[in-house]
């Protein structure tokens, strides 16, 4: 009863925040009008056959969906500045119910960023068979797992003041090299690289609605592995900054 | 293990230590301290004297190197998982994006036994500013809601870390008006602080800490008679220092303008001896050392008692 009472708390007062809702949801909008509406009709994308407003609603979905789940990371980082952290600790409320409570949240802007993303790609036309659909959409949630616990990690390592460019960054960076603006192909430096990122295989999973293929064994091993180890740094992390002087 | 003790708060030998831009910091260097259910203590000293490394023990937020620290006959995790523990922790900003009244709440939600979520509002005096968010309220505001927080468990145990920093002269009164009449449930209270009066108001007794160790430790009114017990003010402007300190029951003379003040283990001695000696002595006055000469005797830090002083007036 009492972690419901924080994760309802906790989402009350991140989804209240009007700046982070204007960025958070709002940025991925805005640049997917910018970007595929005047290519509505393009659905020969760079010779490959796929409609544009397509790729790039998928594309944005994989990155909103990244942002959103890091994001905890950055509201970790500011409560631990504020003392709010400390004084969470000296209530019953379990560590396990806390993380929930973060994971839950970051998982809730990750979903609301998705939604209106698909809302916004069927304003422009996109169609897609439900199962393919059903199939990306789990896939991405699966997807997004290892990196809700990189934003506990992160929360749990930087400071508020270092942690916005931190994450802004990260994320832009995994974003390109992982195919969310552009096509990788399927050979070469960059290709190579990607295959060992769980945001290759976020990209990946929102590729299913492109015809592309499922995740092979390869993409579950990364993704679980990547899960295992930032579980435990994040673990790691957040023991080492709770066991303070 | 039930939490059912004599004993509201017990550390035994507890010592902490800690590193530092490369440096270990002793922090605390093992202190005894026993705080009987129903007490309310002052936990006084300079800044670094290891007050709020203490109180993070007691609170369970961090662990002593050496030594125990018990709450209620049990761990302060255990005590805090049960809901006895209500703690005020230092500044720091509140959570952003929330009502007063919904962070209380939540926080109420969180415990096993918690008070009313308005009888707590009611109590910090925070019933006017409920629907206020939190990051629009000024400094004594965001101490108020700090303070429901720490009642809104209805805890056994009691903890404020300088309570009243940023509150004006009128709510910090009313501050301790409130704690006064929820102290008078039996409930165990520990408060830092360095205004020196709060103790010598509302505190029964007083530990002091220097240098992470305690210094003195009893009721104020002893704390005080450990240092000479009274001090005598009287206007006599050309009266040799050294003589007036060798007057029969005097310790220490002083000049302040006109005025000389003598500290006294016997004031009796001394009055009797000051009105022969000096017959132009006038507008005498004796009065009981206030507990911050006490401070100033135990912990032999001037200066941070000074500066503490300072900020006191300032804000006052």
């Amino acid at each position: 009863m009492s972690s419901l009472a924080y994760t309802r708390f906790e989402l009350v007062r991140t989804f209240r925040n009007a700046r982070l809702m204007v960025f958070a949801l709002g940025f991925p909008l805005v640049l997917f009008f910018i970007i595929a509406a005047p290519n509505r009709n393009e659905h020969n994308f760079n010779g490959s056959g796929i409609s544009i407003p397509l790729y790039y609603m998928v594309g944005l979905v994989a990155f909103g969906g990244m942002s959103g789940l890091i994001s905890s990371g950055t509201r970790i980082a500011t409560e631990r500045t504020d003392g709010w952290t400390r004084q969470l600790r000296i209530t019953p409320l379990k560590t396990t119910a806390y993380f929930c409570a973060k994971v839950g949240t970051g998982y809730a802007l990750a979903g609301s960023t998705m939604i209106l993303l698909y809302a916004s790609g069927l304003s422009l036309g996109v169609s897609l068979g439900a199962a393919r659909w059903l199939e990306m959409t789990g896939l991405i949630l699966v997807a997004l797992v290892p990196f809700a616990a990189l934003g506990i990690l992160l929360g749990h390592l930087l400071t508020a003041d270092s942690i916005g460019p931190a994450v802004g960054g990260l994320v832009s960076l995994l974003a390109l090299v992982s195919g969310t603006w552009f096509p990788l192909g399927s050979h070469g430096f960059l290709h190579d690289i990607a295959q060992f990122l769980p945001s290759y295989w976020l990209v990946r999973a929102s590729h299913v609605s492109l015809g592309g293929q499922a995740w092979t064994a390869g993409g579950w091993i990364v993704v679980a592995a990547w899960t295992v180890v930032l579980v435990t740094l994040a673990r790691f992390a957040y023991l080492r900054d709770t066991a303070r002087v | 293990m039930q939490l059912d003790n004599m004993i509201g708060v017990e550390l035994r030998g507890a010592a902490k230590s800690y590193r530092n831009a490369g440096t270990v910091v002793h922090a605390v260097r093992g202190i005894d301290v026993s705080i009987p259910r129903g007490e309310t203590v002052a936990l006084l000293g300079p800044n670094g004297a290891g007050k709020s490394t203490t109180i993070d023990m007691v609170l369970g937020l961090s662990s002593p190197d050496s030594g125990t620290v018990s709450l209620l006959g049990g761990g302060p995790r255990e005590a805090v998982g049960h809901g006895m523990v209500g703690a005020m922790l230092q500044a720091g900003a509140l959570i952003r994006d929330v009502k007063v009244r919904e962070l209380v709440a939540m926080m109420a939600a969180l415990q096993p036994h918690p008070l009313e979520v308005d009888e707590a509002l009611a109590l910090a005096g925070l019933a006017d500013i409920a629907d206020r968010r939190t990051h629009k309220l000024s400094g004594g505001q965001a101490q108020r809601v700090r303070f429901a927080i720490a009642l809104v468990p209805d805890p056994a145990i009691l903890i404020l870390d300088e309570p009243t920093v940023g509150m004006d002269v009128e709510a910090r009164r009313a501050f301790w008006l409130s704690v006064r009449d929820f102290a008078a449930h039996g409930k165990t209270i520990i408060f830092a602080t360095h205004y020196l009066e709060e103790a010598d108001a509302y505190a029964d007794r007083a530990v002091l800490m220097a240098h992470g160790r305690v210094v003195a430790d009893g009721p104020t009114s002893e704390i005080r008679a450990q240092v000479g017990t009274r001090t005598i003010r009287a206007t006599l402007p050309d009266a040799d220092l050294t003589a007036l300190a060798s007057l029969p029951g005097v310790t220490a003379a002083d000049r302040r303008g006109e005025s000389i003040v003598l500290v006294c283990t016997d004031s009796d001695a001394a009055i009797r001896a000051l009105v022969d000696a000096y017959p132009d002595a006038r507008d005498m006055e004796i009065a009981s050392a206030g507990l911050e000469d006490a401070f100033i005797e135990l912990t032999g830090d001037r200066d941070e008692t000074t500066a503490a002083t300072e900020r006191r007036e300032a804000l006052v």
